[in-house]
């Protein structure tokens, strides 16, 4: 490693220390998350595996600000966000963070170009702009043929490709995805797993939770939890992926506007 | 968000639901025309009952005998009305510099025939003064002479009466036989329609001393005065009164009311009943109101992903409700328009049906319908926006 003291400092991304989060179910306590640290670079490229209940989908959404931790504090860019109220936080979202999920979420009334271009509406930006910027986003993931279908018109890999292009319109540094592929079959599984990592090799931060061994592997970084605990670290000091990739997916978008 | 692309969204996802939206927005224009329409007829029928009012002549004054009064004392067991109110009372109010002129009236219920026709008709006795004071037109023939006194045996036919009477022959000239006594046609009345509910088509006007005499009553049943102007009619009647108090040995015992004071009185009542009639309407758009809640409370479960997913992708919680009220608001402001449409529509096409109905809804009947409605949106669509923000987007997005 060549870096050192205050760059690495400068270029660490997301900092945990000892984060809680517990659920009231009843009168029961439920603990999702036990004390978690954790401290993630600048393009590094996680995975985060464990059973079912193992709390990586609550790390996941407090990772991306939709949930609060219960304790300990979080760090995103070296400012603490969990003091945050809820408009900054959405805002901090709406700038900063990606989702994409198992179940895409696309909005099904509106067509393929009106559902990538939603973060650019929801940040104002004005219309001609959002247009290139939708347009740029569509032809950089092989969309342009289905600008104007609606998402039951389109396949499940189809569908997830929309989804990603509409969680990094905004050009997020920071991409969660929760079981991506969880939806698709192996084919379309690949291809979306293609374009997360082409993502990555463009600069963007990416964490992947998923079940899913073979995808998990393919991480810089695997962490694995249980019972609320990171108990497992591979691949942390590796450092984020070699130099910027000129051909890849954010190169070609960023062309294109 | 920009307001433009919130109205969009907001259109898009109503649209995305044409059934729903569509019968909301029938329920909120059905309210609308109903407050519109009912506020308009109570103000058309108003303004025809002002018409009447104005029709019956200007500036007038009517004397009735008896006066009603709560005094001290043992309450009148023997008849209220000490005096009658004669002809020499009414002539005495020739000396009134306010009054322009005045015509006595007498009426009662007679049979009138013709030839082998009869009928019972209303009489009415009066002077030659009643054509100018209640705006009465001859149509054929003359009114009463002037000189009531030698007048002698002439009568009066209203057009009805002269129709059924005589059909396609000429009545004037002819004798007619009212009650016992006959008396010749002087002329008919003008087909004047209804006022106040003496049909004046359906009358007979002898003179007042011949009715009198017919009903065998010296009271009269009232006198109308007509003062100079309008600005003379408090003076008008202070002088009747001072006159008849004068010739009635000191007691005040006759009504006068004013024409004004009849037509503000009925002015008022028609006001109130019009805001009734329009506040039992407002209760529809109030129904439609919940309409809305119930249709945006859904919509808020159905779409909980969707709004998951917005907060996901950035979405202030303020900006969730501001989306939902919107949905709420347009709902209510396209049903308020197409019932204002509606409501003008029906204000125009009616009066073709019932023409004495003056046509057009009032501006600010249109205009309190447009404040409900928006009120009613706003009031009924914030708790589910409400809903709508508070919702976690980690559960909302949970849930498939």
């Amino acid at each position: 490693m060549i870096e050192h003291g205050s760059v690495v400092e400068h270029r660490r991304v997301i900092e945990l220390r000892r984060v809680a989060r517990v659920f009231e179910v009843g009168t029961e306590q439920v603990h999702a998350l036990r004390d978690v640290d954790l401290r993630i670079g600048q393009g590094e490229y996680l995975s985060l595996m464990g059973p079912s209940g193992s709390g990586k989908s609550t790390l996941l959404h407090v990772l991306g600000l939709l949930d609060r931790p219960t304790g300990g504090q979080y760090l995103l860019h070296g400012k603490d966000v969990t003091a945050l109220d809820e408009a900054e936080q959405a805002r901090t979202r709406r700038l900063h963070i990606g989702f994409v999920f198992q179940a895409y979420h696309l909005v099904p009334r509106l067509t393929t170009a009106q559902n990538v271009a939603l973060p650019l509406v929801l940040a104002e930006v004005p219309p001609a702009e959002r247009r290139e910027r939708t347009m740029a986003q569509l032809r950089a993931f092989g969309l342009l043929d289905r600008t104007n279908h609606l998402p039951d018109q389109l396949s499940g890999g189809q569908r997830q490709r929309v989804a990603i292009a509409r969680a990094t319109v905004t050009r997020p540094e920071l991409l969660l995805a929760d079981e991506p592929t969880g939806n698709l079959d192996r084919a379309n599984g690949l291809e979306v797993v293609r374009i997360l990592e082409q993502l990555h090799d463009d600069g963007i931060t990416l964490i992947v939770v998923t079940h899913d061994q073979e995808l998990g592997r393919r991480a810089h970084r695997q962490l694995r939890m249980d019972d609320g605990r990171l108990v497992g670290d591979v691949g942390e000091g590796l450092g984020p992926n070699p130099g910027p990739n000129s051909g890849g997916l954010r190169g070609q978008s960023e062309d294109g506007t | 968000m920009k307001p433009v692309d919130h109205v969009a969204f907001s259109v898009q996802s109503l649209r995305s639901q044409p059934g729903r939206t569509l019968l909301i927005l029938l329920a909120m224009a059905i309210g609308t025309a109903g407050v519109v329409v009912l506020t308009w007829l109570g103000e058309a029928a108003r303004h025809y009952v002002i018409g009447q009012f104005q029709a019956l002549g200007t500036n007038l004054v009517i004397v009735l005998p008896g006066r009603s009064e709560t005094t001290g004392g043992a309450p009148p067991l023997l008849g209220e009305t000490s005096r009658d109110l004669t002809l020499e009372d009414a002539d005495a109010l020739k000396r009134c510099p306010a009054v322009r002129r005045f015509a006595p009236v007498v009426v009662g219920g007679a049979v009138v025939g013709f030839g082998n026709r009869s009928r019972e008709t209303v009489v009415l006795g009066s002077t030659s003064e009643l054509l100018p004071v209640r705006r009465l037109e001859v149509a054929t023939g003359r009114f009463l002479p002037e000189e009531h006194k030698s007048g002698g045996a002439l009568c009066v036919l209203g057009a009805v009466v002269a129709a059924e009477l005589f059909a396609q022959q000429n009545p004037v000239g002819e004798f007619v036989r009212v009650g016992d006594r006959r008396y010749r046609v002087a002329g008919v009345l003008a087909q004047g329609g209804v006022s106040l509910g003496t049909d004046l088509d359906e009358i007979v006007v002898l003179p007042v001393e011949e009715a009198q005499a017919l009903f065998d009553s010296p009271g009269l049943f009232r006198v109308i005065v007509e003062a100079t102007s309008k600005a003379a009619v408090p003076q008008a009647v202070a002088e009747v009164q001072r006159i008849l108090t004068e010739r009635h040995e000191g007691e005040n015992d006759v009504t006068v009311i004013t024409q004004d004071a009849l037509a503000t009185t009925f002015d008022g009542i028609l006001k109130a009943l019009t805001l009734a009639v329009a506040g039992i309407a407002a209760i529809s758009l109030i129904v439609a109101g919940i309409l809305i809640m119930n249709v945006m409370v859904v919509a808020v479960t159905q779409r909980r992903t969707e709004i998951g997913l917005l907060k996901a992708l950035g979405a202030e919680a303020a900006t969730v409700r501001q989306l939902f009220l919107g949905e709420a608001l347009l709902l209510s402001l396209g049903g308020c328009g197409a019932g204002l449409v509606l409501g003008e529509a029906a204000s125009r096409m009616l009066p073709h049906f019932a023409p004495v109905l003056q046509p057009g809804v009032p501006w600010w009947a249109a205009a309190a319908a447009g404040v409900v409605a928006v009120v009613c949106g706003i009031v009924f669509g914030t708790a589910p926006a409400a809903r709508a923000a508070r919702l976690d987007p980690v559960t909302a997005l949970a849930r498939r």
